[in-house]
């Protein structure tokens, strides 16, 4: 699919480090946005600021870059006031779970029909790579020098618990998987939740000796695991690995919506 | 010891011979030197505090608030939109009457979004009851955090203060600075000795609600505190002078005023450049000085009025704006200067990181002469 018209080409070169894993999860974003067949017109973006909060501001649409952490409770007023616009979220890990942690749950909660694209590289990219509310335990960040200690959250499983239709994890080692996630997330009705567990090596990568891309798509290739497979452990009473990054499609559900047309 | 090291690191040093209890803040450009410095050191044990990593300013600032009703020193550091975040916490703290003392590493507010330095950050809380500092160097941000925290922990202030100082002209410029022993700040500034705190033993409650026969009262006891402050600001600023061999004791800073004509107000990093603009006015007979205002709440009215009693006129440099009204410093000097007859020029500059260089200064000096209106200095007319 050719989404070129799509990117603001004369705003390139991003401000993306060498090896950012957001500008793959811009490509499959837009990559699945044109197969839904809308036009420019019919799609707006929103994000609140980190990194990734800068994606809307490649792309040809109208978009409001709004405060950090509170892009969703804009985005609401969007979709109430023009319920015809499709409405599609660039966010953080820093932004939505942080500083934004209680805006996301409410919106879950109210199942409003946006599409949130979680950009989740374990660190606040934007600031210098401090520790983030996914930071693993032990990781290290410029304000955990010697390793997080607290224990942090899982996105998907929070949209899930608060509430909303449709929920999946990739990486950009799963450029497929991905585009069809963020595909069948626009195509359901209500919150739809996509997280990509994302390299940033600038942040995380200099802080725990990861500064090759290609080393990081090793790890999301080899400790990714499918959720039916983890599902299946857990049932047989066998361990999941702790650095398993589980991916897949948690949640695909019928939840009553808020802001759907019609 | 005199040693080469980035302003944020400057701050953090002192922050660290302060020894505050407790440290909570959230990151945010250019903010995160001090406290990614301050992490560190907690982490390598340089430092006895509780270093609380948070979800957003918000909590941050909560958080300080909390433990310093407990009775221990807390510090926060934030800029720009993270004090935004922080305005309702601002005004509780105090209220509450809770000595917190923050850094500001000055920046523009969003929108547009613009992470260079001005002052609409700190301005826009000029009214929350806090004090605010403004360091014109590396070496003043270091030590106005001494005076902040002994000031707003005396007993007759019992106030919350900003030191403000700019972000990146600042915060992430090298400069010399002296960092005083331990030994010696101690001598300076002794443990925080809370005036109340929360105690089981003896409970109280901070935050109550006031009914319409109490309220005002509470607002003028912060009122007769601020206008207190300006003389324990000027005792800590003596005291420091005789123990560190740097005077603060004046609330603002006079350079070359005695016999000029036209004075020059500032606030902060600009003071320096506006200081060598005025070296090489002198130099060619122009009658220029300067006033800095290192202390902007409490307004010091009565200093202002008498460093300024020779001039003829005076020339703002006023790095904020209240939209639909003029700058608020601008507005203070009308308000100390009204009945003088001393001519008044505002020139809204700087805003968003905008350089203001020493040929600025020089044309606000002749704009001034001139008797012009105030105005947005330096606007780009083709892009307007
Ligand atoms: C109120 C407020 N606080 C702090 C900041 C500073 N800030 C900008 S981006 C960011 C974190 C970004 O992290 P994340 O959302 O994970 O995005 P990334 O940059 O990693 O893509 C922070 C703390 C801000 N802009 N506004
Ligand atoms: S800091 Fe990290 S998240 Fe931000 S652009 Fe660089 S690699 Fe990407």
């Amino acid at each position: 699919m050719n989404f070129l018209e799509w990117y603001r080409v004369d705003r390139l070169p991003s401000i993306f480090c060498a090896g950012c894993g957001i500008g793959t999860v811009i490509n499959c974003t837009l990559s699945a946005v044109t197969s839904m067949g809308w036009r420019r017109n019919d799609v707006v973006f929103l994000s609140g600021i980190g990194c990734s909060s800068r994606a809307p501001g490649y792309i040809r649409t109208d978009s409001l870059h709004t405060t950090h952490g509170r892009a969703l409770a804009f985005a609401t007023g969007v979709k109430l006031a023009e319920p015809r616009l499709n409405v599609i979220l660039f966010t953080g890990d820093g932004d939505l779970a942080a500083i934004g942690g209680n805006h996301f749950i409410h919106a879950c909660r109210r199942n409003i029909d946006l599409t949130v694209v979680c950009v989740n590289n374990y660190i606040y990219g934007m600031t210098g790579g401090q520790g983030s509310p996914t930071t693993p335990v032990g990781a290290r960040s410029s304000t955990t020098p010697y390793g997080s200690t607290e224990t942090p959250f899982d996105l998907s499983e929070l949209a899930m618990a608060a509430g909303a239709n449709y929920v999946s994890r990739w990486t950009p080692y799963h450029t497929k998987e991905l585009t069809a996630a963020v595909k069948a997330g626009l195509e359901t009705p209500g919150l739809s939740f996509i997280e990509v567990m994302t390299q940033c090596p600038t942040g995380y990568g200099r802080a725990n000796r990861l500064r090759d891309v290609k080393e990081f798509m090793e790890i999301f290739r080899m400790r990714s695991m499918l959720k039916q497979k983890a599902d299946r452990l857990l049932k047989e009473g066998k361990p999941v690995p702790p650095d398993a990054i589980v991916i897949g499609e948690f949640v695909r559900r019928s939840r009553p919506v808020m802001g759907r047309r019609g | 010891m005199t040693q080469i090291m980035e302003g944020s690191h400057a701050v953090a040093e002192a922050v660290r011979l302060s020894k505050p209890g407790v440290i909570s803040a959230y990151p945010i450009t250019p903010q995160t030197h001090i406290v990614e410095r301050l992490a560190e050191m907690v982490a390598d044990g340089l430092l006895e505090a509780d270093y609380i990593t948070v979800e957003s300013e918000f909590s941050a600032l909560s958080a300080c608030l909390g433990a310093s009703a407990t009775g221990v020193r807390v510090y926060s550091a934030t800029t720009s939109q993270g004090l935004a975040l922080m305005f309702e916490v601002c005004f509780n703290a105090a209220g509450m009457r809770l000595p917190l003392v923050m850094t500001i590493a000055n920046r523009a507010l969003s929108a547009p979004l613009s992470i260079w330095n001005d002052h609409q950050d700190s301005i826009s809380l000029r009214d929350s009851g806090w004090l605010q500092l403004y360091a014109q160097d590396c070496q003043e941000a270091h030590d106005l955090h001494y005076i902040a925290y002994r000031v707003a922990e005396d007993h007759s202030v019992l106030l919350p203060a900003m030191v403000c100082f700019d972000g990146f002209v600042l915060t992430h410029t090298y400069e010399p600075v002296d960092i005083p022993g331990q030994e010696e700040v101690d001598a300076f500034l002794p443990a925080f000795s809370p005036y109340q705190r929360l105690d089981a033993r003896d409970p109280i409650s901070f935050g109550m609600y006031a009914t319409p026969d109490y309220y005002m009262e509470f607002r003028y006891e912060m009122e007769r505190a601020m206008q207190r402050a300006k003389g324990v600001l000027k005792e800590c600023g003596k005291e420091f002078g005789e123990r560190f061999g740097r005077d603060y004791s004046d609330l603002v800073e006079s350079y070359r005023l005695e016999d000029a004509d036209t004075a020059l107000v500032a606030m902060g990093s600009l003071c320096g450049t506006v200081k060598d603009a005025i070296d090489e006015m002198r130099g060619e007979g122009k009658k220029v000085g300067l006033l800095n205002l290192r202390v902007f709440r409490p307004f010091p009215f009565e200093d202002v009025k008498k460093a300024l009693s020779g001039v003829s006129r005076v020339a703002i440099l006023d790095k904020n704006v209240s939209i639909g009204s003029k700058g608020a410093v601008g507005l203070e000097m009308r308000d100390t200067l009204y009945g003088t007859g001393i001519e008044i020029l505002d020139c809204i500059a700087g805003l968003g990181g905008r350089d203001i260089r020493k040929r600025d200064v020089r044309r606000i000096v002749g704009l001034a002469e001139a008797g012009g209106g105030d105005i947005f200095y330096g606007l780009r007319e083709e892009v307007l």
